[in-house]
């Protein structure tokens, strides 16, 4: 299918070219991108891209770090100062994947992908976007739960802080072909632990719902108390409230439903 | 609709091509450039035939925009041809029987010089997760990773 590139050098040119055209789709690592205009999909008229360096930046050290949009989870596996972010890195695709795919493009993926914004969300990352009219930052809840009216606005950059521990932060994707498959449902988990109790619990899902959620409930299970076996089950017994998975290849929703918990008790408790 | 100038190293040679806005990088390389090397099987991004090294990274030829290659250089299974000479790893697949129908081969041959490329002595694990984005329908796996790990032993022994 033909369509329009336009190529610029900065970002907000960029974002300029995305706001002014409904037609218009941003190009990250095109795997989605590229898929629909193989299949010929008529809702696109315009590729967009930004050869802007900012986009691909990594900062990885310091306790908050920042991934440009443009960064590729290949990219990510190959910085040490990023081991939190492997796990989820490596759960995408095959490798050429993951050599082309980047983080901003995941935020957008609908189920059964977009497994590394869950992570992101477990770690309340900031999305940094740029608009027709300047840039500003929201947290990645609120642009998930926007997503559908984000056409048009350009991701630069998400920033999370650092994990208060490597046993703090926990990631498991399920999958029925291994070691590369879509996702049944993925699971992200972030309980730091203050004082021998958890301060601040996170747990975020995919493919429980339309786009990536939290799990508040089974959050509310498990806040204020010691990762204990009776609160990992309490957790577990309210994972699946709130969510609304749907019916696809790789699942039904009630055996999502059914398994959520199963999943997040192993996740917690470090089980296989 | 205007057409784009796109310049890039294929193999060994520079190549200057016109592409149509939206063009994938396994249609420019079989249609405007003729190396038939990289196959087609479903333009999803699905099965790993057209895979390909850019700047020696793989990557999925469908899926690639083909100006986003410009001054890049791109690698196919062409390039792995010695003069008469079958590369290692096509002699291993060759004698493990790593190919049946062949319609995987070329892209199972990238992601495997991908692989050896970055690691000469792989694991069978790291064996597995490389062609983990290449489907065979035919051999069921086994006589690839086979073929893979010969050819790394013969490299190491070389
Ligand atoms: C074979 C295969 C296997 C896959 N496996 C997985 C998997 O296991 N897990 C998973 O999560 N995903 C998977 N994916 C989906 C996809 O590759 C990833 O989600 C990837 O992160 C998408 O990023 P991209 O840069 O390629 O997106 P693109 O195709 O470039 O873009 C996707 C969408 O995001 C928008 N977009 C991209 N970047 C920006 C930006 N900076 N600002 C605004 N909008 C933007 C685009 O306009 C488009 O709507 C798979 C895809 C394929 C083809
Ligand atoms: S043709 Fe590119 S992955 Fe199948
Ligand atoms: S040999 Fe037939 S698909 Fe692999």
């Amino acid at each position: 299918m033909t369509v329009t590139v336009k190529t610029f050098t900065s970002s907000s040119e960029a974002a300029a070219a995305l706001s002014s055209d409904r037609n218009a789709r941003y190009l990250g690592g095109g795997t989605l991108v590229m898929r629909a205009l193989n299949e010929g999909d008529i809702s696109l008229s315009t590729v967009v891209r930004a050869n802007d360096q900012a986009l691909t930046r990594i900062d990885p050290s310091g306790p908050r770090i920042t991934l440009g949009a443009g960064v590729t989870f290949a990219r990510i596996l190959g910085e040490r100062d990023l081991a939190f972010l492997h796990a989820p890195a490596r759960s995408i695709g095959g490798p050429a994947v993951r050599n082309m795919g980047t983080v901003g493009g995941n935020l957008f993926a609908p189920n059964p992908y977009g497994d590394f914004t869950v992570a992101l969300l477990a770690l309340d990352a900031t999305v940094a976007l740029q608009g027709g009219f300047g840039s500003r930052d929201i947290p990645i809840e609120e642009f998930l739960q926007s997503r559908e009216r984000q056409a048009g606005t350009l991701v630069l950059s998400v920033s999370c802080t650092r994990p208060t521990s490597a046993e703090a932060f926990h990631y498991r994707k399920i999958a029925r072909i291994k070691p590369k498959g879509g996702s049944v449902i993925t699971l992200a988990a972030h309980l730091p632990i203050s004082g021998g109790r958890i301060a601040g619990a996170r747990i975020a899902l995919g493919s429980m719902a339309p786009t990536q959620i939290r799990a508040r409930a089974a959050e509310r299970a498990l806040e204020g108390r010691s990762l204990d076996a009776a609160t990992v089950e309490a957790a577990a017994a309210a994972a699946a409230e709130g969510t609304s998975p749907s019916d696809n290849a790789l699942s039904s929703a009630w055996y999502r439903r059914e398994i959520v918990g199963v999943h997040l008790r192993r996740l917690l408790l470090g089980q296989e | 609709m205007a057409k784009t100038a796109l310049q890039f190293r294929h193999n060994s040679s520079d190549v200057a091509i016109f592409v149509d806005g939206g063009t994938n990088l396994l249609v420019a390389l079989r249609e405007l450039i003729g190396d038939m090397t990289p196959k087609f099987g479903c333009g999803q991004g699905g099965c790993g035939t057209c895979s390909v090294l850019i700047d020696g990274e793989l990557h999925l030829s469908c899926l690639t925009l083909a100006e986003t290659v410009a001054g890049r250089s791109v690698e196919t299974l062409d390039s792995l041809k010695q003069g008469p000479n079958l590369h290692p790893l096509q002699r291993a697949f060759a004698e493990n029987f790593a190919a049946q129908c062949g319609y995987c081969t070329p892209g199972m041959l990238m992601a495997a010089k991908a692989l050896l490329d970055r690691n000469p002595s792989p694991s069978r694990a790291e064996v597995v997760e490389a062609i983990s984005g290449n489907i065979c329908r035919c051999t069921g796996y086994e006589p690839i990773i086979n073929a893979i790990l010969a050819a790394s032993g013969d490299r190491a022994s070389a």
